[in-house]
């Protein structure tokens, strides 16, 4: 990394942020953990994300929205209750202060829907030309109940892979506004707190481990996961989860949901004995399109695709941002 | 090399028109394609409609399917290869 | 209702698979198309296929064969807005991706449609990138048509197109070719027309299928093509005749023969091809960015030892190449094999290794 310069690559949640992560953070730091959130004294969970989204509004949320729904989830996947947000504003002189407004109304509205509170901020203000309108960073504090310890050294073979629902919905949302493509009615954001259903789902089975699938989408996480235990990993591409609208876009501009980042979807990791938790995950308003999409297994290593006509296919660890292409 | 994709077309004013993507309207061109109707099939790359999907022969080329591997299947194909 | 699923039907698929497996002799198919590359990829078709049947992918992807000088040039561009589709910005150029570039302060938009590269010119000076085979060249000849119409003096275009058959020609002139028989690109024909692969058989023995992008489809032609193969009867085959006839959409080709003429063009690892490309006619020399901005393209690809052209012709497979995993990978990637994702040797070193 002598002569090399940030790329966007490096913030798409892909090889090359891992690449960073490992080669200049933790080098630096000696993290505790990779994953979002951590546990620190008295089962406490912190986490920190910051928000750079554009358009900073968009169908089904804005920047706002999106500053806490993110790290309301960093927090839940920990199996932790959120209960406090710190935020911080870093707004570009110009900005409408109307736009203000409207932004931290979201906010408040997301933290009441979430069950968490604003206890603390900060605000600064850039010269015009020094940042991109408004970014947010939020820090969130929650507390581990008794007895909850997700951790994908728990993770075995047999475990059941469940997504909560429709994948790629937020990607396609802000491509459609980005890249003008003027569908209407107009693809929405997922995003959404899952605080609420994953302690729904840690009542009724038994939960090895959790992540949200944000940037680098559900195949990251998948990769990270077969890393991390060494396990293989078969997904059934028939049991996916996605819209016909998301479908569309995929094949108009050669994308792949499943890399996709979703801001209100969660890949969850269950005990084969559970497997019936789908059907509870269904009755609840953040689990409506669950789905069962995959299992863990000892009979390879690294993460395959079942096509649904029976071709298998690897499902690789990106090293950078998927990109639309013509070909 | 060409990502393109079916899509049927929903409205049409003119070389303008729109299509049904997976549930919504997308705005598309129809310079290529003037003689396709609303209703009609059409494959769509960069804004363009390419032309018009013959519905009547993606059900007869699934039928062939059928016949696989037969020297009528060829046969079949080779006639259909004269101008169209 | 036209139903694309009904051509991934997993009981016709299983027909054909076990037709295919009894097949014991030996033989390569070039799939030309990028997309029939990816589709082959997505589908995990190879793993259905005996391993007598090799499938090669081809110089079907006019982003990847994009030649670095071209990459260069538009970087040192300056005061203008760089219109392009999104997969060019990782093509390397002599030093840097056009995506390092934008890191760097190059102003570049990504966008899905030439259309939107003309509206974007509205408020500044615009440069499309004219990457694309015959399926991309007629929206971009019609961008340009529009752009006249409009007078819209801020856009142009750099003409980068290429065209399949002479590059198939000029694959198989060259030299001793070990190829059995070719999937051609089923988007590129809509425009052209099936009539377009006569050379095929006529000049070299060798028999095609014109093919659409589903699973059956793709299945379907290599079936037929093993069907040529036992028969010794190389001839072109159009299986995806619910989109294609046999001479194209004359539409289309009114318009680019309006704006455009026939030319020499560089194709990254393999060289200039006579009459391979497209440039802009002097008719619209005002929109074309070569002459705008007094680009002139390169060669300069002969030395880094890359063999992809040897690649391309299956003449050797990747690992055979010296640059393989050593220099060249998919985040460094110094071939058009390997800056392709689905090309041979990305291919190859994702899930061959």
């Amino acid at each position: 990394m002598k002569k090399e310069i940030i790329t966007l690559g490096h913030g798409s949640g892909a090889g090359l942020t891992r690449k960073l992560i490992s080669e200049i953070f933790d080098k630096n730091f000696h993290l505790p953990t990779l994953d979002d959130g951590v546990q620190i004294e008295n089962r406490t969970v912190v986490t920190t994300d910051a928000h750079v989204v554009q358009p900073i509004f968009f169908p089904g949320g804005d920047i706002g929205k999106l500053s806490i729904t993110g790290t309301v989830n960093d927090v839940a996947m920990t199996g932790a209750i959120p209960k406090y947000i710190l935020i911080t504003y870093i707004i570009e002189e110009g900005f409408k202060i109307d736009d203000l407004r409207k932004i931290t109304e979201s906010v408040q509205k997301a933290a009441i829907d979430a069950g968490v509170k604003i206890i603390a901020g900060d605000t600064k203000v850039v010269e015009k030309g020094k940042a991109d309108g408004i970014y947010i960073t939020t820090t969130g504090i929650g507390f581990l109940p008794e007895k909850v310890e997700l951790s994908s050294q728990k993770i075995e073979v047999g475990d059941k892979i469940i997504v909560n629902g429709n994948l790629g919905d937020h990607t396609v949302a802000i491509i459609n506004a980005r890249q003008n493509l003027e569908l209407d009615p107009a693809p929405k954001s997922d995003c959404a707190s899952l605080n609420h259903l994953v302690q729904f789902m840690l009542k009724n089975g038994d939960v090895h481990f959790l992540r949200d699938a944000t940037r680098g989408g559900v195949a990251t996480i998948l990769n990270e996961v077969s890393d991390d235990t060494g396990f293989g990993i078969i997904i059934d591409e028939e049991a996916l989860p996605i819209s016909e609208n998301v479908e569309a876009v995929c094949g108009l501009l050669g994308l792949d949901a499943l890399y996709m980042a979703n801001e209100g979807k969660l890949v969850s990791f269950i005990s084969q004995k559970d497997e019936n938790i789908i059907d509870k995950m269904k009755t609840h308003k953040s689990g409506k399109n669950s789905a069962i999409i995959g299992e863990v297994t000892n009979e390879f290593q690294g993460v395959y695709l079942r096509t649904s006509i029976g071709g298998l296919r690897p499902l690789l660890m990106l090293e950078s941002d998927p990109l639309p292409r013509i070909c | 090399m060409c990502l393109a994709i079916p899509a049927q077309v929903v409205q049409k004013d003119g070389e303008k028109g729109y299509v049904n993507l997976g549930g919504a309207r997308k705005e598309v061109m129809f310079t290529f394609t003037p003689e396709v109707e609303k209703g009609d099939w059409v494959l769509i790359h960069t804004g363009f409609a390419l032309n018009v999907i013959s519905e009547e022969d993606a059900e007869e080329t699934l039928k062939l399917f059928d016949e696989l591997g037969t020297i009528q299947d060829e046969m079949e194909l080779e006639n259909k290869n004269v101008e169209q | 209702m036209l139903n694309n699923k009904k051509f991934r039907d997993p009981a016709l698929i299983k027909k054909i698979v076990d037709d295919l497996n009894n097949w014991k002799k030996p033989i390569k198919i070039m799939e030309v198309c990028g997309s029939h590359t990816m589709a082959i990829g997505h589908w995990g078709i190879r793993k259905l296929l005996p391993p007598s049947i090799q499938l090669i992918s081809g110089p079907g992807c006019p982003v990847c064969v994009t030649p670095s000088s071209l990459i260069d040039e538009l970087i040192k561009l300056k005061g203008v807005t760089i219109a392009t589709f999104g997969d060019l910005i990782r093509v390397p150029g002599k030093e840097e991706t056009l995506e390092q570039a934008r890191a760097k302060g190059l102003d570049i938009k990504l966008i899905y449609s030439p259309l939107e590269a003309l509206k974007l010119a509205e408020k500044k000076q615009v440069v499309f990138v004219g990457i694309g085979f015959e399926t991309t060249i007629p929206g971009i000849a019609q961008t340009i048509f529009l752009a006249a119409k409009q007078k819209q003096f801020n856009f142009s275009v750099f003409p980068a197109f290429k065209l399949v058959p002479p590059a198939l020609d000029a694959l198989l002139s060259t030299e001793d070719i070990e190829l059995d028989g070719f999937l051609l690109p089923g988007h590129v024909s809509v425009i052209i027309g099936s009539e377009s692969y006569d050379l095929l058989p006529e000049k070299f023995g060798i028999g095609g299928v014109v093919t659409g992008f589903e699973p059956l489809d793709i299945l379907r032609a290599v079936k037929l093509l093993t069907n040529q193969i036992s028969k010794d009867n190389p001839q072109i085959i159009n299986e995806y005749n619910r989109v294609v006839d046999s001479s194209g959409n004359k539409i289309a080709k009114q318009i680019i023969e309006e704006i455009l003429q026939v030319e020499d063009a560089l194709w990254r690892g393999i060289g200039w091809i006579p009459d391979s490309g497209m440039g802009i006619k002097e008719k619209y020399a005002e929109f074309d960015a070569a002459k705008k901005y007094n680009i002139t393209l390169k060669d300069e690809e002969g030395n880094t030892g890359c063999r992809c052209a040897d690649v391309l012709k299956g003449k050797i497979i990747p690992p055979e190449c010296p640059l393989f995993e050593k220099v060249c990978t998919p985040a460094h990637p110094i071939g058009p094999c390997m800056v392709s994702s689905e090309g041979s040797c990305a291919a190859y070193y994702k899930y061959e290794r």
